[in-house]
């Protein structure tokens, strides 16, 4: 399949997004991660005001087969959680990159530059097909 | 890996492939919510040449399946079906299996595609001298038609009017498409329909007609996946999860399909004494209270303490309710009863409630 990626996010190997305002990261899954999991019933979201490390599951997002971490892929402060996923989750699959799980204060901003580009992470799904 | 005759159909559909009980199985097409709903609502069409086929012959077939399984089939007509669990001697569950009547020396039994050769060796290990055991597994192809729409449209490709298949009988030889195939009015979905086994060189056929003539229904073709949540709603079990060698029949709640007062059958005496004895734990439904979706193997607890756990658990598409079977200390079983699912270390609340969570529509 061919994998919706947007330009100017940063991307993990786990296939969350990030887009970067000032010192806050706002997180989400990818399309190639929505469509991996299929139809989405359920999303977890953390307690504003958790510290989270890098890596660390932060959410779940649950498909109707299987629940599935979401891993923060920077650390930092949870500032915000997206509660419209609560009532409906189905609009990850709808669009992933409109619809952000998180928002985390970031205490460490140099840990972006672990993170993938557009480009690369789009190499780095079809790797991922093969 | 086995693939079934369909398998490239699937592909060429666009289907996720799943390994599942050593099949290369879709798990879905364009999505388990949709396909869900579509059995439902209209109809769905299933690959299910997973499932295995093992014939029964001979002289002393009868009294020998009586020996086998815990259901009773001495009363039972010529091309009707029957379900019912397999048991050990100590009561476990080999497998729950559906039994096909042709005449009193020859039977079809249609096993769990994960069981196939753990059935046919326990099969083989018991069988007398004037019993012949086949495996047809491979010869045969299964395709399941499920819905309220699924009579309308099978009866514009068959030769015989379907209205005389009532609910668990059989027809054999009948031409679908041109196809000679054995049809039965059964499935596992909790809606009224038709599984059809047929040669698997012909699959591919009876496919293409079924799903032509479907379109004006909306017909899809329906994966594992809401195979899964379908079968969940109407409380059907599944073996390795609800039936298991661990987990008795009467423990899944199948009393009605354990005939304790038939003569001898293997594990009756394991089963007469769990009856008198009362079981410790039984299989409940379960509905969430909390947020939250239960999942197979996640832990039961009533005041911190574990009770149970689940066995099947989903978000259900009919109901948009989180369910779960889960088998549990007979002390919390009763309706009305709050317990908690331990859901990522959290123990987030749940009532027990009535089974099967979705009513059936079948033709009877």
């Amino acid at each position: 399949m061919k994998v919706k990626v947007i330009e100017n996010l940063k991307y993990s190997k786990e296939h969350e997004w990030v887009r970067v305002e000032g010192n806050r990261a706002v997180i989400g899954i990818t399309d190639y991660a929505q469509d991996s999991l299929g139809d989405i019933v359920f999303v977890d979201l953390p307690e504003v005001g958790r510290n989270v490390k890098a890596g660390e599951a932060v959410a779940v997002v649950e498909s109707v087969k299987a629940a599935s971490d979401v891993y923060s892929p920077v650390s930092g402060t949870v500032v915000e959680v997206n509660a419209v996923l609560e009532a409906s989750p189905e609009l990850i699959n709808q669009d992933p990159y409109e619809n952000w799980i998180l928002v985390l204060e970031m205490s460490d901003p140099g840990e972006l530059d672990a993170l993938m580009d557009a480009q690369s992470y789009e190499r780095f799904c079809e790797e991922e097909e093969e | 890996m086995k693939k079934t005759p369909l398998y490239e159909k699937h592909v060429s559909l666009g289907a996720r492939m799943i390994e599942f009980g050593g099949w290369m199985m879709p798990l879905q097409y364009v999505g388990i919510l949709q396909e869900h709903e579509a059995v439902r609502q209209r109809a769905g069409l299933f690959d299910v040449s997973h499932m295995g086929e093992i014939m029964i012959r001979g002289r002393g077939a009868t009294e020998f399946l009586q020996q086998l399984i815990t259901n009773d089939i001495s009363g039972m007509r010529e091309y009707r079906v029957l379900y019912s669990p397999m048991c050990y001697p100590d009561g476990g569950t080999v497998d729950d299996l559906l039994v096909y009547k042709f005449d009193s020396e020859r039977y079809l039994l249609v096993v769990n595609a994960a069981n196939i050769q753990k059935d046919l060796q326990w099969i083989e290990s018991q069988r007398p001298h004037d019993v012949e055991v086949e495996d047809m597994s491979e010869q045969y192809a299964q395709l399941a038609l499920q819905g309220p729409k699924s009579q309308e449209i099978l009866q514009r490709i068959v030769d015989i009017p379907l209205d005389s298949v009532k609910f668990f009988r059989f027809a054999d030889g009948v031409s679908i498409a041109g196809v000679s195939a054995l049809l039965s009015r059964t499935g596992y979905t909790g809606e009224d329909g038709f599984e059809i086994y047929l040669p698997a060189n012909r699959a591919l056929k009876v496919w293409d007609a079924i799903m032509e003539v479907g379109a004006q229904y909306q017909i899809m073709p329906a994966g594992l996946g809401a195979r899964d949540t379908l079968r969940l709603e109407a409380a059907l079990p599944l073996y390795g999860h609800e039936l298991s060698p661990d987990i008795s029949p009467l423990e899944a709640g199948l009393d009605r399909f354990v005939k304790l007062d038939k003569a001898d059958f293997i594990g009756r005496e394991a089963l007469v004494k769990q009856k008198e004895d009362g079981i410790s734990r039984k299989l409940v439904g379960l509905e969430m209270i909390d947020k939250g979706i239960p999942r197979q193997g996640y832990e039961v607890q009533v005041e911190g303490r574990r009770v149970g756990y689940i066995t099947s658990g989903s978000f259900s598409p009919t109901l948009k309710k989180n369910i779960a079977l889960a088998l549990v200390d007979v002390s919390y079983a009763a309706e009305g009863f709050h317990v908690d699912v331990l859901v990522r270390s959290k123990a987030l609340k749940a009532e027990v409630v009535k089974i099967p969570f979705y009513a059936k529509q079948y033709k009877k």
